[in-house]
């Protein structure tokens, strides 16, 4: 086995365990930092496929920006252990449901996928910063310029939504 | 040329020092867990609020505000991101480029003075 791949199975195998820690972790905050651990393996993972920009992004926006907004949402809900929502057997059984489709859909996405030589990186340098900026300013201009317009929903809405008009 | 050079490999030493890094904080909580002495009251145990005392849970539901501050700063972080892959490739796209990224810039900035407008960034 060489380096890289030892290096993919301790990454996917870290990945996995702390992401089933997410789950299964009583203490919200201990979720948190499981998915934090997650986030820096899978940024470890796509660094193994010399996808820079991709790893560093994962960083920045995953492990930075979006955990601080995981943490504000824990910090809103008023997490008291007396307040602690109680699941009843309707809720349990709707939630064995739903997630047992989502298990089916995986599969199928999953079986229908070719095998592909993951391991084995076809164009080296396929995931650099430079070359994905080539495909994405000539290629992908259209939903590079939509993106901006998503943004400019997703500020509009979340200052309508966050703020009560004072008039 | 300058491009085949970067390779996974080219990562170690940040790998490295995070290592480092991680187990420096592993190993100096440990230490100090097991060396330091213990003199467990109920005065030290209690958690350290700038000399005040305690005064009921840590659990209070927080402001919205914050959170709006919060979801603002990922956007516009989002869209830096987006600069990066332009900026590398300032010369090679040329006008064409600058047109586009201008183009996307602008709804952005509609967004920014939407949001000074409606004083979303007001604490009051």
């Amino acid at each position: 086995m060489t380096i890289t791949q030892s290096l993919f199975y301790f990454l996917a195998f870290v990945a996995i365990f702390s992401s089933l820690l997410v789950v299964t972790a009583k203490n919200p905050i201990h979720s948190v930092l499981y998915l934090i651990l997650t986030f820096f393996t899978l940024t470890g993972e796509y660094i193994l496929l010399n996808a820079q920009f991709i790893g560093i992004v994962n960083i920045i926006v995953y492990a930075g920006a979006i955990m601080v907004l995981f943490l504000f949402v824990i910090m809103l809900l008023n997490l008291n252990v007396e307040s602690e929502p109680q699941k009843t057997n309707l809720m349990k059984f709707i939630g064995i449901i739903t997630g047992g489709i989502g298990l089916v859909v995986l599969t199928a996405a999953l079986k229908s996928t070719d095998p592909s030589n993951t391991v084995v990186i076809q164009e080296v340098d396929m995931g650099l910063v430079k070359n994905l900026g080539q495909v994405l300013f000539k290629e992908f201009l259209l939903p590079f310029e939509i993106v901006s317009i998503l943004f400019l929903s997703a500020m509009v809405g979340a200052v309508l939504l966050a703020r009560k008009e004072t008039k | 040329m300058l491009l085949l050079e970067q390779l996974p490999v080219n990562y170690a030493p940040v790998a490295f020092q995070f290592f480092v890094a991680v187990g420096f904080v592993v190993v100096t909580m440990l230490a100090t867990h097991l060396i330091g002495p213990k003199r467990k009251t109920s005065d030290k145990l209690t958690p350290f609020e700038s000399g005040v005392e305690v005064q009921g849970n840590a659990r209070h539901p927080m402001s919205v505000k914050y959170f709006l501050v919060a979801i603002l700063f990922v956007l516009f972080d989002v869209e830096v991101i987006f600069m990066y892959p332009w900026a590398v490739n300032f010369r090679e796209l040329g006008i064409l480029g600058m047109l586009e990224m201008f183009t996307f810039m602008i709804f952005l900035l509609l967004g920014f003075i939407y949001i000074i407008k409606k004083g979303a960034l007001n604490w009051e």
